[in-house]
């Protein structure tokens, strides 16, 4: 591997992990479309800059382009809180025109200078190590490196001052507010850092990746975790993954390298909502099979709980009762049995003592849908966990 | 006998978009009292309590907590939202929930240690849901969600409770726990202030009730002002609900 290439893949797994920690609020506050908004609507705030400072790297480039992230922000809320349009209709209507103001710009005054909107759409991580930070005369690396770097630093730092203050606002504005946790000043300061990551982030990897990095980390981890602080580390994990991999993907196809870290990100998204244990939607499939199978047992049971005739607890008799219910006698049978909750002799199926307790807890959970009862249930059976 | 007053309502105006939702209010709540909040919906009562805890600007009025600002009185003050207005699949779990109540006397950038960890789990027990501590809140019924909150409530030690109908969606066991815990809180001399809408239960649960219809009907002892006028006047149709005896 050469310094160049350790140097790419470095810089992409820092704006990976930039990324994902505004990225997990975003998504658990369902603002994910703020960031797609904010990565369009910088586009101004950077031409602007670029004008002043000629210099893309510049910190006075990236604070004025995050400042048009905030104004994108604010003028969203703006609208959505006249009431005539609802949330999404407002970041629709606000983002095109910011955008389209930077295209403008961009079209009139920057024709001969290195800024054009594919650019700062896309980025070109290839060539970040070219653009090098030299002090006096040293080289210390990559200019893109030190940027990304900086920010990290700044928004780790925040996560760890602030981390109880996000997450209560995050859960609960209103608790949020009434301890005195300012719910505006937390809503701006993430948008800040939002702001910030995606102007610093977008020259080396593209304003769109931005978006992906920021979304897609966030919105695998929700899915496999119950815990606030794990998410934030799946989410860093599974960034840093796609970045890695993205960029040996780009190598060897010889293609975009945000391209590539975007598509794993989609793939990987597209793993773990296939195989996730507890949200994955095979998951769910077996999940709801399962629940069908245990109402018809559930069906059954009381069928036998009722009915003391032994013409009506035979087995045949059964099979008739069951597969009305289309789902397979057999699995049913074999779910009571598994569970000693019937005994079958001479083809004569009766409950066991076991079987009638459950029989009747289930029945009374169904009723008066108080669950303390049944909490032992709940391991063994998908019916009662809610 | 109950001289002393917990909070205090001048003159408050609070309106939605130039609409008003709550209409010049005074109101005055002695401490030490169970007080339900009624009123139809859209009457204002959930903005009441809103604009009392600082979380909705008023436009006109000001209110006190103790004769002071709430914004000096916050750790009075404990505040149960409707079960609602959250997200339940946001990951955490109950105990960190209960936790969040401490956070308050934390302020900022502190992070709770092992004495809010203890202060949780004593209001977890208190709620009767310390089994489910570690249990994500997702996977809690309705009832023990809104324990989890009154728990959340209890862990802040205050000596002033707003709830915002902690009774909607819960079984009756549910409800017959809460109310037991609030009727403790007011034997230990704190305010309890409840958005209620079950009307039959006011004499049951409340010593205290105030009315509202985007203005203040009535507010007093609910053996004196719990009767068929100030409900008619408050829901606007005849209404009759017998006093029990």
């Amino acid at each position: 591997m050469s310094s160049a290439q350790i140097e790419i893949q470095i810089i992409a797994s820092l704006v990976a992990i930039a990324c994902a920690i505004p990225g997990t609020f975003l998504v658990l506050r369902k603002m994910a479309m703020i960031s797609d908004a904010i990565s369009h609507s910088i586009l101004p705030g950077i031409v602007v800059g670029f004008f002043i400072t000629h210099d893309l790297n510049s910190p006075v480039l990236i604070l004025l382009a995050a400042l048009t992230g905030i104004i994108t922000v604010v003028l969203v809320e703006y609208i959505q809180k006249t009431g005539l349009v609802k949330e999404d209709t407002a970041i629709g209507l606000v983002f095109p025109a910011l955008f389209s103001i930077g295209v403008i710009l961009i079209a009139k005054n920057a024709n001969d200078v290195h800024l054009d909107v594919d650019a700062v759409l896309l980025g070109e991580l290839a060539f970040a190590p070219f653009d090098r930070l030299v002090i006096g005369g040293t080289d210390i690396g990559p200019k893109s490196l030190w940027i990304i770097g900086c920010i990290l630093l700044v928004t780790i730092t925040l996560l760890f001052a602030f981390f109880k203050e996000l997450k209560v606002s995050t859960f609960d504005k209103g608790l949020a507010a009434s301890l005195g946790f300012s719910p505006v000043i937390l809503h701006y300061g993430l948008m800040s850092v939002s702001s910030v990551t995606t102007v610093g982030a977008f020259d080396a990897v593209g304003a769109i990746l931005v978006v992906a990095l920021m979304i897609a980390p966030a919105a695998t981890a929700y899915l496999l975790t119950t815990d606030l602080k794990k998410m934030l580390g799946l989410a860093i994990g599974f960034g840093v993954f796609s970045a890695i991999l993205g960029y040996w993907v780009a190598h060897w196809l010889d293609a975009s390298i945000a391209g590539s870290i975007t598509t794993v990100l989609g793939l990987l998204f597209l793993m773990v909502y296939l195989f996730a244990p507890s949200k994955g939607i095979i998951a769910v499939l077996y999940r709801e099979k399962q629940q069908r199978i245990e109402v018809s047992l559930l069906t059954f049971l009381l069928h036998l709980k009722n009915h003391n005739e032994e013409e009506e607890r035979h087995v045949n008799h059964l099979n008739e009762h069951i597969n009305w219910q289309k789902v397979r006698s057999k699995s049913v049978l074999e779910l009571a049995q598994k569970n000693n909750m019937i005994s079958i002799t001479e083809n004569i199926v009766s409950l066991t003592e076991k079987g009638n307790e459950f029989t009747s807890k289930a029945i009374d959970y169904i009723i008066t849908n108080e669950d303390t009862q049944i909490e032992d249930m709940k391991d063994d059976f998908f019916l009662f966990r809610g | 006998m109950k001289d002393k007053i917990a909070v205090k309502v001048d003159d408050l105006t609070v309106a939605y978009n130039y609409k008003p939702v709550l209409w010049d209010i005074d109101l005055e709540i002695p401490e030490g009292v169970l007080m339900a909040i009624v009123g139809p919906n859209g009457a204002g009562k959930s903005t009441l309590i809103k604009s009392i805890l600082g979380i909705l600007d008023p436009i006109a009025g000001s209110i006190s907590i103790y004769d002071k600002p709430y914004e000096k009185q916050r750790a009075l003050v404990a505040y149960v939202p409707q079960k609602g207005s959250v997200d339940w699949d946001f990951p955490t779990t109950a105990l960190d929930v209960v936790m969040m109540g401490t956070y308050g006397s934390l302020g900022w950038i502190k992070r709770p240690g092992q004495k809010q960890k203890k202060a949780a789990l004593e209001a977890l027990e208190k709620v009767g849901m310390l089994p489910f501590k570690g249990r994500q809140i997702s996977q809690l019924s309705g009832g023990q969600q809104q324990r989890i909150f009154l728990a959340r409530a209890l862990v802040q030690n205050a000596s002033i409770y707003f709830m915002d109908e902690p009774f909607q969606g819960v079984d009756a066991t549910t409800e017959i726990a809460i109310i037991n815990i609030l009727k403790e809180l007011r034997k230990a001399g704190k305010t309890v202030i409840v958005v209620h809408h079950d009307l039959q239960t006011v004499p049951e649960y409340f010593d205290w009730v105030t009315f509202l219809n985007v203005k203040k009907i009535a507010t007093g002892p609910v053996k004196d002002i719990f009767n068929d006028d100030n409900l008619t006047k408050t829901y606007g149709i005849n209404y009759k609900v017998s006093v029990q005896e």
